[in-house]
């Protein structure tokens, strides 16, 4: 079992109702599942949760059998670093980096560089012209798939993305997303798509909806 | 990964050269005020220290001959072998240098060079053709001779020392000593002077005059200058460390976000700000070298005035100042980011990466609080404090305290403003400025320290002058002072001025102890001279008549001080003698308490003091001719006779000089608060963007935006300027009225000085406004296309 | 120029102090060696040997006080030649030193004098004999009755020597060896002195009466490279008889012994006849220094224990060392001085 949630709880301090209560859910490699919920349903905590970006009250995370519970703050940045890859609404690239410094970032502080990998990522991605540029002269969908190509450059076992196409027009979300699909369906990696939007979720194999913190 | 972090936080830098700039010039500037002034204190204190241990002046007895000639070498001998504890020095002109012969045998420790350098070596300084010590630039100085020569940095200015022996023979004056130097520790059993060498007078250890005394004070301005230079600079460091973590808020979060640890990243961060720290610090030190070297012509002719001796107006690299310009520098970047740092590690991994300049507003709670507490703290220390320690620890709380007091202010005074506005734009541009507050308010503390310090120390230093040449006109009434070496001589000198029909103003003095503080009482004559140029600070009506007759005493301000006493308080002067206090004068720069009676009281209760000391009036045209009839028939010295015209002449000339580098130096830290603000206001631009773009877009023309710009920056800095008159004035009024008490027991008026305020405020101003004009400049130039980049759905 | 870099540099001809005790270990260019057939001449010897690097005038006294205290006194004049040559004013290379001290039971008052020759400041003359820096003298129409005098901020004295038998020549004839390796100094001693005078100490005037031993001895390289210091011994014993023996320490030590009848016959011991070894030491300016000796001579019948009279006796002078009178028990009962140096940290 790739991921493996079990009664996870977790409530925000100051907060009256956990944002998240008891979830359990399993998740294969090379499965690929589209989360739903209204906006704070508790999605993008669920995602933190499985990326060590935010520890669970209770319960447990298990990455490959490894419970995420009791990982410091190194342990879970190693995590994030080879295991994980997670891809943002807001790209979060580095704003002083190059597109190709961007995209070979991740891979690098892993140490799992691979020339040829990223050069066929970004061909893939189709931001070969754009190498040498920095962010902020590239578009919205080609900053995501500068992102997409910087989570995927380290081959993580388990993709985790947070509303990718959420600050994107349909036209250019519905090629990252096809791109993003492909893309981890190459790896065998594992992917868990948050999206409030129903058309995308639709495409995916599995579905869950949560409400008021539980899997519905 | 440690490489791949670094090249990301690099790259920062690299991608916007301007913070890194801004970043390293913030810390060099203030580590280059720091060690400006450090460096100018150093070298002041450093040669002043050289040639009161070169000429063993200050510190130790000498004897000389009564006659001033010179003293036989076998005379020396003579006192050695009846166990007298001398040391030989023979002294002269070589050139334009002045050469000092000391035996290193009989030599107290510390006279001469205070440390010889590694090539020092005894046999070759005593023997064969010698050596000669002195500074580098004295040495090219010299003529050409055939002793080796050292460069010894400790040496003072423009002397060289050798070997007596060598400086006998390079002076032609073999067998000629000219002083000898009394050892502390004489042996018991040593026979009187006058049996073994009659012609020679011990003078006791110089106790220094008065206008030699005020040279303290003086340092206490350097002092207080540098202190307040080190609070500014570290003000301005703190804001540029503060800005560069602001900047870099995001990245930190994505770079945790992809797996970089905490810890390292934090540990990488403070490498990165050290070597940063300590470049900005070389820099700064170099800075601050060049700004001393400029200044200290001006400050070596202040001491040269002051001492009479060579004071160098070249600076020497010293250690001290190397070391602490950069632990100012790497110091204050640890202390300055160990906050952010700190705020770094607790920041949450998923928090909002806006910048915390916006967020700082809600710690204004917490800062008022504090400020406040650091006022009180001051004020308590005004007035319950004791020492001088206190003294600078309330210099140091009024001025923090009155920093962080700003922002709260101004977002005050910024709301009453708003509540005013009557147009939509006047109210934007009031709530828009004051929402600027937080963001500037490092920048705007610095500010508001610089013209703080400014304010103050300029009101000190005019304070001072006008005290102090008030003084000078009252103490050296007298055109001209002599002293007897005895009493036969004194009668002469009395018989030559009553031929010459001169005015005779005998200073009779004794030392006592009085109301239990040791003290010197004085008989003062009663004369118009003392009458028309004595002010005092509080007196009884008609007090120079009461004193005249009598029945009363005049006390100096220490004495007053120091023994509680009051005007009418019964003062004991003597056995069977006690009289009321009727007037308190001024004495500055006088560290023990004086108490002046009548000259007939005096002498009838100490018959046994004879004056050998006199002022004399005469016609001021008169006085070379008077001092050669002296010279000629009382057999009195030249150095015995002072004219008063070239003390005060001298010491107004020192107060010039204060002066030229009070204002250099207050002008640099404007510049350099300045400079912080340029900073603040170029970070700021970019951040404000989503503020600004409504604005523009609703209509308001970029050029217009960019007035307003400037005009915010000239409102924030005048308001800032309302806040740091009053500040300066207690500053200026702690460092007359408190520190100066407990460092010399006496309290220097406190004058005002509208006009120098004025000129202040508006260098201020200019100093806000070119800060802005960069800034606003590039807004009026800005593409609207960057402006219209807010409302793209991207951002 | 501080007192320290005097001190580093005056005793010097000496380079470095690793180089034994106050460089004496140094080598000896250009300046004369002491040699075995050198006889040597009095009164001329009484006088300074300028082309020597090294030269002493050296004396101790054990003294009694009215109420039967028991006193210390030392009187030291010390010649260091910068060259071997001599000269009249300031450049001279002759620089001279003087020591003195007075020790009781609980006190000790040091002071030191420097002085540059050439000047008349400080010198001696052989005949009549005067040796003097500054006020301080040890002054008499010759060598057999002496006037000392000393002075220091804390201390004074002034008292008379009369010779009461003849001079000791150490070693062979004066020519006194100092390792096995061959260095040498000339050495020559009055151990005879009856002695009477008066101390001023900060209590008063005080009047004593004692006997009291003149060392003389100059060189210009008494130190084999290796030796660190010397324990030195002078005893007078009860019987009449006198001992003076000293241990040079290096990385094997070296004894050397003069034993004197009551009537001034010397025997001269050689290395290994003499032993001393310390029996418990005392911590003074931060060293442990051994106050207390056993101190052997066969030959002689001597078997002593030595005791410190104040173990507190150091010489914080340019060039420390410790110096004071001693009390001799065991065998043999006695008085005498002890002298040691080379206990640097």
């Amino acid at each position: 079992m790739l991921l493996s949630l079990r009664d996870v709880t977790k409530t925000y301090p100051g907060a009256e109702a956990p944002v998240l209560q008891r979830i359990s859910l399993d998740l294969h490699a090379g499965e690929m599942l589209a989360l739903t919920g209204e906006s704070g349903s508790g999605k993008s905590t669920l995602l933190h949760l499985t990326g060590g970006l935010d520890t669970a009250d209770r319960g447990i995370v298990a990455i490959d059998g490894t419970d995420l519970t009791p990982l410091d703050d190194p342990g879970r940045a190693a995590l994030r670093r080879g295991t994980v890859g997670v891809i943002f609404q807001q790209f979060n690239l580095i704003p002083s980096l190059t597109v190709a410094a961007n995209i070979a970032f991740q891979a690098r502080l892993a140490g799992r560089y691979n020339p040829d990998r990223v050069q066929r990522l970004t061909t893939r991605l189709g931001l070969g012209d754009h190498l040498g540029k920095y962010p902020e002269q590239l578009s919205g969908g080609q900053q995501q798939r500068v992102a997409i190509a910087r989570t995927l450059a380290p081959q993580p076992r388990l993709v985790l993305a947070d509303e990718p196409t959420g600050n994107l027009d349909e036209a250019t979300a519905d090629t990252v997303f096809a791109l993003l699909c492909e893309l981890v369906a190459e790896t065998g990696a594992g992917l868990i798509l948050v999206t409030h939007s129903e058309r995308l979720a639709a495409r995916l194999g599995r579905r869950l909806h949560l409400r008021a913190g539980q899997l519905t | 990964m440690t490489r791949t972090i670094f090249s990301a936080l690099f790259s920062h830098w690299r991608r916007n050269p301007l913070h890194l700039i801004t970043l390293l010039a913030g810390l060099a500037l203030g580590t280059a005020l720091w060690s400006g002034v450090q460096a100018i204190n150093a070298e002041a204190r450093a040669s002043y220290d050289a040639a009161a241990a070169t000429l063993g002046e200050g510190t130790y007895a000498q004897i000389v001959a009564q006659d001033g000639a010179a003293i036989p070498q076998q005379t020396y001998v003579g006192l050695r072998r009846a166990g007298w504890l001398v040391s030989p020095v023979v002294e002269g002109d070589l050139g334009r240098v002045r050469i000092v012969g000391i035996d290193p045998l009989t030599a107290p420790r510390g006279i001469g060079p205070v440390s010889v350098g590694g090539g020092a070596d005894l046999g070759a300084f005593v023997t064969g053709t010698g050596q000669i010590l002195a500074r580098a630039d004295t040495l090219a100085a010299l003529p050409e001779t055939d002793a080796t020569v050292i460069i010894t940095p400790d040496v003072a200015p423009n002397t060289a020392i050798v070997d007596i022996g060598l400086a006998q023979r390079l002076l032609g004056r073999a067998g000629q000593i000219d002083r000898l130097i009394v050892l502390p520790e004489q042996p018991i059993k040593r026979r009187p002077l006058d049996t073994i060498a009659p012609g020679l007078i011990e003078t006791a250890p110089p106790d220094s005059s008065e206008v030699a005394r005020l040279t303290d004070s003086f340092h206490l301005n350097l002092t207080a200058f540098g202190l307040l230079s080190f609070v500014v600079g570290l003000f301005i460091v703190h804001g540029a460390i503060g800005l560069a973590f602001e900047q870099r808020r995001p990245m930190v979060r994505t770079l945790r976000a992809l797996g970089v640890p905490l810890r390292r990243l934090i540990w990488l961060m403070a490498v990165e700000l050290a070597t940063l720290g300590l470049i900005a610090g070389l820099v700064g030190v170099a800075l601050g070298y060049v700004v001393a070297a400029a200044l200290l012509p001006d400050v070596a002719a202040t001491l040269r005035g002051l001492y009479g001796a060579d004071v160098s107006g070249q600076l020497t690299l010293r250690p001290a100042w190397w070391i602490s310009g950069l632990a100012i520098a790497v110091g204050g970047t640890a202390v300055a980011s160990a906050g952010a740092l700190w705020s770094l590690a607790r920041m949450p991994l998923l928090a909002s990466a806006q910048p915390r300049a916006w967020v700082m507003a809600r710690q204004g709670v917490a800062l008022s609080m504090l400020s406040l507490t650091l006022l009180m703290l001051a004020g308590g220390l005004a007035i319950w404090g004791q020492g001088l320690s206190a003294g600078f620890i309330m210099l140091g709380a009024l001025l923090v305290g009155g920093a962080l007091a700003l922002p709260p202010l101004l977002t005050l005074a910024l709301r009453f403003g708003q509540a005013r506005a009557r147009s939509p734009v006047a109210q934007w541009f009031w709530a828009d400025t004051r929402q600027q507050v937080p963001g500037l308010s490092l920048a705007l503390m610095a500010l508001l320290l610089a013209m703080t310090a400014n304010v103050g120390v300029s009101t000190m230093v005019s304070s001072f002058r006008l005290t102090f040449v008030g003084f000078l006109d009252q103490r050296l009434a007298s055109e001209l002072y002599v002293s007897a070496t005895d009493a036969a001589q004194a009668e002469r000198i009395a018989a030559v001025a009553m031929a010459q029909g001169v005015v005779v103003l005998p200073i009779l003095a004794v030392d006592a102890k009085v109301a239990g503080q040791p003290a010197e009482i004085y008989g003062a004559r009663d004369h118009a001279t003392y009458r028309d140029n004595w002010q005092l600070l509080r007196a009884v009506p008609d007090a120079w008549s009461v004193l005249a007759r009598g029945e009363g005493v005049l006390v100096n301000e220490q004495l007053y001080r120091r023994a509680d006493l009051d005007l009418g308080t019964m003062v004991p002067i003597a056995p069977g003698l006690e009289l009321p206090i009727v007037g308190i004068y001024g004495d500055y720069g006088n560290p023990v308490g004086q108490v002046i009676l009548n000259d007939a009281v005096f002498t009838r209760q100490f018959p046994d003091v004879t004056a050998l000391r006199f002022g004399l009036r005469l016609d001021p045209s008169k006085v070379d001719a008077f001092r050669a009839a002296l010279r000629d028939q009382a057999g009195v010295a030249d150095s015995a006779m002072v004219d008063q015209a070239v003390i005060k002449a001298m010491s107004l000339s020192v107060f010039e000089r204060t002066f030229t580098v009070t204002t250099a130096l207050n002008i640099l830290t404007l510049a350099v608060a300045g400079f912080a603000m340029l900073m603040s206001l170029l970070t700021l631009a970019v951040m404000r963007l989503p503020q600004l773009a409504p604005v523009w877009a609703l209509g308001l023309p970029r050029r217009r935006l960019a007035a307003l710009d400037l005009l915010r920056a000239v409102v924030l800095a005048a308001l800032t300027g309302a806040l740091a008159l009053p500040l300066g004035l207690a500053l200026a009024w702690a460092l007359l009225a408190v520190v100066n008490v407990e460092a010399f027991g006496w309290r220097l008026p406190m004058y005002l000085f509208p006009m120098d305020y004025l000129r202040l405020g508006a260098l201020a101003l200019l100093a806000a406004t070119l800060a802005a004009l960069w800034p606003a400049w590039r807004l009026s130039r800005m593409p609207p296309t960057q402006l219209l980049g807010v409302f793209r759905n991207e951002r | 120029m501080n007192v320290k870099l005097i001190a580093i540099l005056l005793w010097l001809p000496f380079q470095a102090m690793a180089q034994g005790f106050a460089g004496l270990g140094t080598d000896a260019e250009g300046f004369a060696q002491p040699r075995p057939d050198t006889r040597l001449q009095f009164p001329a010897d009484h006088g300074p040997h300028p082309d020597y690097r090294i030269e002493w005038w050296y004396l101790t006294a054990n003294l009694t006080g009215p109420d039967g205290t028991p006193y210390g006194l030392q009187w030291t004049l010390f010649r260091s030649a910068l060259a071997p040559r001599d000269g009249q004013g300031w450049d001279t290379p002759q620089l001279w030193m003087g020591h003195a001290a007075v020790t009781t039971p609980d006190a000790h008052y040091v002071t030191e004098r420097l002085a540059r020759g050439g000047i008349g400041q400080a010198g001696v003359t052989a005949a009549p004999f005067a040796a003097w820096i500054d006020d301080w003298r040890m002054e008499g129409p010759d060598l057999d009755t002496l006037r000392l005098t000393a002075s220091g901020p804390d201390f004074a004295y002034d008292v008379g020597l009369t010779a009461m038998g003849p001079l000791v020549l150490h070693g062979q004839n004066g020519y006194s060896v100092k390792s096995s390796a061959g260095q040498a100094s000339h050495y020559y001693s009055q151990p005879f002195y009856q002695l009477s005078g008066t101390l001023t100490l900060p209590e008063g005037d005080i009047a004593v009466t004692g006997t009291a031993w003149l060392d003389r001895e100059w060189s210009s390289q008494p130190l084999a490279q290796d030796q660190t210091g010397w324990d030195w011994f002078s005893l007078s014993f009860n019987s009449g008889d006198k001992l003076m023996g000293f241990v040079l320490r290096g990385s094997s030590d070296y004894t050397s012994a003069t034993w004197i009848t009551a009537e001034g016959t010397t025997t001269a011991l050689p290395d290994g006849a003499f032993t001393a070894k310390p029996l418990s030491h005392h911590s003074v300016a931060g060293r442990m220094v051994p106050v207390e000796w056993r101190v052997r001579l066969p030959e002689k019948d001597v078997d002593v224990e030595i005791k410190a009279l104040n173990p507190d006796a150091w010489m914080a002078t340019s060039v420390p060392y410790w110096e004071g009178p001693v009390t001799i028990s065991g065998s043999h009962d006695g008085v005498g001085y002890l002298e040691m140096t080379g206990y640097d940290d």
